[in-house]
């Protein structure tokens, strides 16, 4: 019976998560083009240095191994969860058992970092609710975003538990139990006392509750800043590999400026089937790429970017967590109108809507919150597509910068000095 | 104060290619390096010291134009690949292979973008290029002459982040003797001057504070009597927050080329 119970929990878990994987498929299929992805080596390299290894996120000691933690806890508890799946299905109990000196390591571990997790995140929680770290505020945050993380902390937290609960019912009702469980046979003793019975029903208890949540948490996450779980890795896997100061060239406008430079070429070698690209820059979110929008959905908005960001430091509006969490709010409120009807036009645009161009334009191109980004999102990119737009399809920059457009295309300079005077430094 | 405040010789390109020889380096001089009054300096202290090691090199000169970096980083995709392809037919014309430049928005978007555009060339900064000379001992420094003297260096955003070159600034100061001693924030974590991306020809946008007024205050925390850079922009900005902060007398801000120039033997 709780086969069945199980196995059919099970299917709703895997059938509403992929309607939800389906419908951001179908978001992504809006998106642009970035890059082509290769170097797959290098890609996996990365991805080895920076999610399992956690590269980035030691930048911030304190925090960073405080993640790093629940990060190598949550791959070993995995398994630990692989194999209450099989259970499930199967009537079996700790079926990876066979596995001998493997599965002890694994279940030890994971009963160790169930408990430093459970420490950890009630550290994080206070940390977001007492202690006033600048970071996790910010006006970008709204009442819905700090919801949104004390729930998927909560979560966490509640996983903890009823794993380590999990783990000590199951040696309290089990003098011959499987596998090691350094903390929680400590604590099991305790529980000497109480019926064989109440101690396997309250296994039971854990054992069902854990497995829920892990159910529910899965389809909460789509709709969560915590996507980051699932999103984070392969953000790193599809990061841009060329150095953070490369800007992506525009190929559209290479095509321009080439006919516009050898106009006998101009007639030869127009290839007609390429549509043109139906704008120059990012104005709204049907402009993005893929990796902008990626990047949207890997974000938990931790701010390590805003709080590097010499704007942002300064004074300036332009946060550039802000301007990430934009793309996937002006997603979420426009994208799957567009998949209905990609004429759809709601009257507004990402920017000036949500993207003040005043954010725009304080950007100093440092790349200071790329190289913080844990996860490598690539804010520079995004912003400078924005004032692609502003610049080459409405003439919008501030005036200085036309300005310095004009000496450029006139003397060749930013500044307004004569070419021939070039030389004028040796004297 | 480094170069002699007389008239230097510089190899023009087009003069020495119509004699029929072809320069190795391609000193790129950039628009600060032509018309920034203080940069200029610089970029006199670079030639200075080419000339001064015999390095086989020309400038364009004339012939020289802006990268198109300002323009690309304000948006204006279509003024900078004029520009750059303007600038690669030249480079063709005279089969540059090497390019040796000072700015480090000059040296990112050579090094980095114009290979987009059919550009490929081996592009240094002269921190690299001086860094490895002084490890093969062609350069060599006097260094007595700065012993013991304190600098603290900010890194410019392109040179550091873009390209991760930390080190070969900091092993060029230490050569010549000096004692760097490091701000908080340095390296990656280093904070912009705030000119980078078309800011330096703009004013800054609404804030509390000017970037560049903390960042010199992250500089004059290290009480280090000089504050060594890379970049031009850097260079103005960290100046003018030296100003604003009356400390311009105390404390002197140079380029690294220049305190090369000032130890030379």
């Amino acid at each position: 019976m709780s086969q069945i119970i199980f196995s059919i929990l099970l299917l709703a878990t895997l059938v509403i998560f992929s309607y939800s994987a389906f419908r951001i498929y179908q978001l992504f299929k809006l998106t642009k083009p970035a890059y082509p992805v290769k170097d797959f080596f290098k890609r996996i390299q990365r991805t080895i240095v920076n999610a399992f290894f956690q590269e980035r996120i030691f930048r911030n000691r304190i925090a960073g191994f405080m993640h790093a933690m629940v990060f190598w806890g949550f791959c070993l508890i995995l398994i630990g969860s692989i194999e209450m799946v099989i259970d499930g299905i199967a009537g079996t109990e700790r079926v990876l058992a066979q596995l001998g000196i493997i599965y002890d390591i694994i279940i030890g571990a994971g009963d160790v970092f169930a408990y430093i997790i459970a420490v950890f995140i009630v550290v994080f929680i206070i940390r977001r609710t007492i202690l006033n770290i600048q970071r996790l505020h910010g006006k970008e945050l709204q009442k819905k975003n700090h919801i949104d993380a004390i729930v998927a902390l909560s979560f966490i937290l509640i996983l903890m538990i009823t794993l380590a609960g999990m783990n000590i019912f199951y040696i309290a009702g089990h003098s011959d139990f499987v596998g090691t469980y350094p903390i929680s046979a400590i604590i099991a003793p305790m529980f000497s006392s109480m019926s064989a019975d109440t101690i396997s029903q309250l296994h039971d208890v854990c054992w069902w509750s854990h497995i829920i949540m892990i159910f529910i948490f899965a389809n909460v996450l789509p709709y969560s800043k915590h996507f980051h779980i699932f999103m984070s890795i392969p953000n790193v896997f599809f990061s841009r590999l060329t150095p953070l100061g490369k800007m992506t060239n525009m190929d559209s406008i290479t095509k321009e400026v080439k006919l516009m430079m050898n106009p006998e070429t101009a007639f030869a070698a127009t290839p007609e089937n390429e549509a043109p690209p139906t704008r120059f820059g990012i104005l709204d979110v049907e402009d993005i790429t893929w990796k902008n929008f990626i990047d949207s959905l890997a974000c938990t908005q931790c701010g390590r970017c805003t709080a590097v960001c010499p704007a942002n430091i300064t004074g300036k509006e332009l946060s550039p967590r802000k301007m990430i969490m934009n793309i996937r709010q002006r997603m979420k409120m426009k994208g799957y109108n567009l998949v209905k009807n990609p004429e759809y036009t709601d009257g507004k645009t990402l920017i000036r809507d949500l993207i003040k161009e005043e954010e725009i334009w304080a950007c100093t191109t440092c790349n200071a919150c790329a190289k913080e980004c844990p996860l490598n999102i690539d804010h520079p990119t995004f912003i400078l597509d924005l004032r692609r737009y502003l610049v080459m399809e409405e003439s919008a920059a501030p005036a200085p910068l036309n300005a310095i457009f004009s000496n450029i295309e006139n003397n060749g300079a930013p500044w307004q000095y004569s070419n021939q005077d070039r030389l004028k430094w040796v004297e | 104060m480094t170069s002699s405040d007389s008239k230097i010789s510089v190899p023009v390109m087009a003069e020495v290619f119509a004699s029929g020889k072809k320069p190795e380096y391609l000193f790129w001089v950039g628009c600060a390096g032509a018309f920034d009054n203080r940069y200029m300096k610089v970029a006199k202290a670079f030639a200075t010291i080419l000339n001064h090691l015999g390095i086989d090199y020309a400038v364009l000169g004339t012939e020289e134009t802006c990268t198109g970096d300002p323009a690309r980083r304000a948006g204006n995709e279509m003024l900078f690949q004029m520009q750059a392809m303007t600038n690669i037919e030249i480079f063709k014309m005279y089969e540059v292979k090497k390019i040796l430049t000072i700015c480090p928005h000059c040296y990112n978007i050579l090094k980095n973008e114009y290979p987009d555009l059919g550009g490929n060339y081996e592009v240094l900064h002269y921190t690299e290029f001086i860094a490895n000379l002084i490890k093969s001992k062609k350069l060599k420094t006097n260094k007595s002459k700065l012993k013991g003297q304190l600098v603290t260096y900010h890194d410019p955003c392109y040179l550091g982040r873009a390209n991760d070159i930390y080190e070969a600034p900091r092993y060029i100061i230490e050569a010549l003797g000096l004692k760097l001693i490091e701000m908080e924030k340095n390296k990656s974590f280093a904070l912009c001057c705030g000119a980078g991306g078309a800011q330096m020809f703009k004013d800054a946008e609404k804030g509390d504070k000017e970037i560049f007024i903390e960042r010199t205050e992250h500089a004059l925390a290290t009480k280090a009597g000089l504050i060594a850079t890379a970049c031009p922009f850097c260079l103005t900005m960290i100046t003018d927050g030296l100003k604003y902060k009356n400390k311009e007398e105390e404390i002197s801000n140079l380029d690294i080329v220049e305190i090369i120039a000032v130890a030379l033997i």
